[in-house]
């Protein structure tokens, strides 16, 4: 016994029992955001379950286990209908179910509001169209094209409203400024603006009343249907995002569906104070954010890793600098959130608007949370990881190398843009990776320097000067917090929230895979020989 | 310690007298005068730690780089003094070219390897270049080893042909003195054979200094041996003198390996 602890095997198995723990965990983690996350949208049958006091109940079993009072089993159904019934989940003891059956016609409907509803199709009332097809599935197929169609238009007209507006409000910008300037001095110049902003004004409510007019007309065309109890209910086309029935759907309809509802989480918007729809808008925001990030911290982080590394002398001096720099990178994000708010927000912003937009004061317009002081705060706080690795990669370049370039007349400076920053850079790429990922991940301090829950526009348009660094965005992170815990249907929401954690996930693996292949392929050229 | 006048008739390439370098505390070089002719091969050996790697660093400079060192005395080449803060080290340095022990090509393709000196000099001529690294290679014997692939990576390159290469980077600026600081000590003998073979040819455009481990390497290639012993420099001469008949004991036991 003696002798197999002294050949060391028990340590070598405790190394490797570790490491299996951590991939273990690892693995785990992945699996649960996985599983929970992509079966999110596969169009689950909908089971019609009768009770023994003669009612019935229509669904989607979510999950089965044991009473934890009478120790039954029982399982949770996903009832929806949260208009109807008030909740949209609901435990039925197995006990009492009578008969399961799936009900070929049941219809899932996705609604702008109030969530889902599950209940069979009843009817089709359209006032002021007529409709052609004999059955009611056909009859509000066919509603709902001529609604779509509706729809389309009231868009167009939205977009040119929301044209209007904008050159409304730069004009009112201008004529603040103008106003500031003397409006004496300006008076022709107000006048003339003055008038063209009416005059949009003027197109914008007529269009809006128009808009609105095409809305009440398409609000009258509604469906009848009813639910597993029984009871009726009315819903107006437009509130119906998509509807399924999911029980008579092969199962590549089911894959169309699914990939579908892919589509629209990463090009939508998203609807129902964020528990449904898509996360276009935050995807944006975090991949924007963290290239801003990137392209303030790397050159920054490098130039200062060469000035340690190459040019400061080694003294007491460099090292204490070393020392803050490394603790930089352990320092709490909340502090650099509160450093960000205080310094980028309110001392550089502020300054900002009282020199350049002193018209539009006391509304902010640098002096609020925003992209680029998001992009700044977290480049603060990733700049450490990049001296660190460039720091180290510089160190670890053979000392001949140097010498070789020195010795042949080049200068510290040519040593170091030819020869070294190259033979760095794919240790300068790995601490670019690490920043990427932490920064992607971050959401403390960007709660309090731009990241908002619903941004009305994105950080990028169209519009001149085409990236808006003023405007606050949104980001996956904290649509994982605001979802899972802000929202007002958390049960509901749940799956939102693995769905949005892979997504978070997926960008981070997809950008340090970039990096990564980067990296390797600038290893396999500047690898140094070993001889 | 005496003036060696090595060659009494041509005016020596590499002057140096009265020469003190310390290391911080350390007194690495204690007042060398030392003389060094013109397109001959100078050998410095010695035990390790006897200094002879500074002085060959003395002539060009690289001990600049480090922090702790202090030269004082007189080096002159060409009649010139070198070791003065108004030296222009940069240009020194095109004149007099260094190999180093451990091989080290940078990581690029053998070609930039060999027009690296020009480039940093703002040399971008494609002809000139071209030209260049023909003739260097060719002069650095390995032109027929490397032609169909100098667009390679260098750092492919066995130790030996690596060496060879940073030989010709180094005459690829046409400098006047090629300093060798144990050049074959990493090497096999094939390869080491190669690079004595190139310094005896190199000898008829260059002046070469060559620091060595190798007695055997000494005697072979060098016109002149100096023998070097903690920081003092006992003895210099022709090497047939210095290796068969040589005035002091201390280089007597050295040689014939009666040492320490």
């Amino acid at each position: 016994m003696k002798r197999f602890w002294n050949t060391g095997e028990p340590y070598v198995l405790a190394t490797g029992a570790t490491l299996a723990i951590i991939l273990v965990m690892t693995m785990t983690l992945i699996g649960v955001v996985l599983s929970n996350g992509l079966g999110y949208f596969w169009p689950r049958a909908l089971v019609k379950i009768e009770l023994k006091d003669g009612t019935a109940a229509l669904g989607q079993v979510v999950q089965h286990e044991k009473n934890p009072v009478s120790g039954t089993r029982r399982l949770q159904l996903k009832v929806a209908n949260r208009d109807v019934s008030g909740q949209d989940f609901r435990w039925i003891d197995e006990a009492d179910i009578t008969g399961r059956s799936l009900p070929a016609d049941a219809m899932l409907l996705e609604r702008r509001e109030h969530g889902n509803y599950f209940g069979f199709l009843k009817g089709v009332t359209a006032e002021g169209i007529s409709l052609t097809a004999s059955t009611p599935r056909a009859a509000f197929q066919q509603a709902r094209t001529i609604v779509a169609g509706k729809l389309a238009d009231t868009r167009k007209i939205k977009k040119q409203m929301s044209d209007l507006n904008s050159d409304a409000e730069r004009i009112r910008l201008k004529l603040l400024k103008l106003e500031y300037g003397g409006k004496e001095k300006n008076a022709s110049e107000i006048s003339e603006l003055t008038a063209v902003r009416e005059k949009k004004l003027a197109d914008f409510t007529a269009l809006n009343e128009k808009a609105t007019a095409t809305q009440a007309e398409i609000a009258k065309i509604t469906a009848q249907f009813s639910d597993a109890a029984g009871g009726a209910k009315d819903i107006s086309l437009v509130d119906i995002v998509t509807e399924q029935s999911p029980n008579s759907m092969s199962f590549f309809a089911k894959c169309g569906a699914y990939l579908e509802r892919v589509r629209e989480l990463l090009l939508d918007d998203p609807r129902e104070s964020n528990t449904e729809g898509g996360l276009f808008p935050a995807i944006f925001g975090t991949v924007m954010m963290v290239l801003l990030m990137s392209l303030f911290s790397l050159p920054f982080g490098v130039v200062a890793a060469i000035y340690l590394r190459e040019y400061a002398r080694d003294g007491l001096m460099t090292r204490m600098v070393r020392i803050a720099v490394n603790n930089l990178a352990g320092v709490p994000s909340i502090v650099y959130g509160v450093f960000g708010l205080g310094f980028f927000v309110y001392g550089i912003g502020g300054s900002i608007d009282s020199l350049f937009f002193p018209e539009r004061l006391p509304t902010p317009t640098f002096g609020t949370g925003g992209i680029l002081w998001s992009s700044l705060t977290l480049a603060l706080l990733t700049v450490p990881v990049i001296i660190v690795a460039t720091e180290e990669s510089l160190a670890s370049i053979p000392k001949g190398i140097r010498e070789g370039s020195l010795a042949l007349g080049a200068t510290k400076f040519q040593t170091l843009t030819r020869i070294l920053l190259p033979m760095a850079t794919p240790g300068i790429m790995t601490g670019l990776i690490l920043s990427m990922a932490r920064a992607a991940g971050e959401v403390a301090p960007l709660m309090i320097v731009g990241v908002v829950k619903l941004a009305p526009t994105l950080p990028f348009d169209l519009n001149f000067p085409f990236f808006h660094m003023d405007r606050k965005f949104m980001h996956l992170g904290f649509h994982i917090y605001d979802v899972g815990f802000q929202s007002p249907n958390v049960e509901a929401a749940k799956p939102m929230v693995y769905v949005t954690t892979m997504l978070l996930l997926f960008i981070v693996i997809i950008a340090s895979s970039t990096a990564i292949y980067l990296r390797n392929r600038m290893r396999a050229k500047y690898t140094t020989s070993t001889f | 310690m005496p003036q060696t006048q090595l060659n009494e008739h041509a005016a020596p390439i590499l002057s140096v007298s009265d020469l003190n370098l310390h290391y911080g505390e350390a007194h690495a070089l204690k007042n060398i005068h030392l003389d060094m002719a013109r397109n001959q091969v100078t050998a410095f050996i010695g035990p390790s730690g006897c200094g002879k790697s500074t002085l060959l660093r003395c002539f060009n400079r690289m001990n600049d780089l480090v922090e702790s060192a202090r030269v004082e005395g007189s080096i002159r080449f060409d009649g010139e003094e070198i070791n003065t803060a108004a030296t222009d080290v940069i240009s020194l340095r095109r004149r007099i070219g260094m190999v180093f022990q451990q091989s080290n090509p940078f990581p690029k393709s053998i070609y930039e390897n060999i027009v690296y000196g020009l480039r940093i000099a703002g040399v971008n001529d494609k002809a000139t270049l071209d030209e260049t690294v023909e003739r260097s290679l060719k002069n650095a014997a390995i032109w027929n080893e490397v032609k169909d692939r100098l667009h390679d990576s260098a750092l492919g390159l066995s130790g030996g042909q690596a060496q060879r290469i940073c030989i010709a980077r180094a005459i690829a600026v046409n400098p006047e003195i090629i300093l060798m600081d144990e050049p074959c000590s990493a090497l096999d003998p094939i390869s080491t054979l190669k690079i004595e073979e190139l310094i005896e040819e190199l000898k008829t455009k260059y002046t070469i200094v060559i620091v060595t481990h190798n007695m055997q390497q000494a005697a072979r290639v060098s016109d002149v041996t100096a023998f070097f012993y903690l920081g003092e420099l006992i003895e210099a001469g022709p090497t047939r003198k210095i290796f068969t008949n040589p005035e002091k004991k201390q280089t007597e036991d050295y040689i014939t390996g009666r040492f320490g």
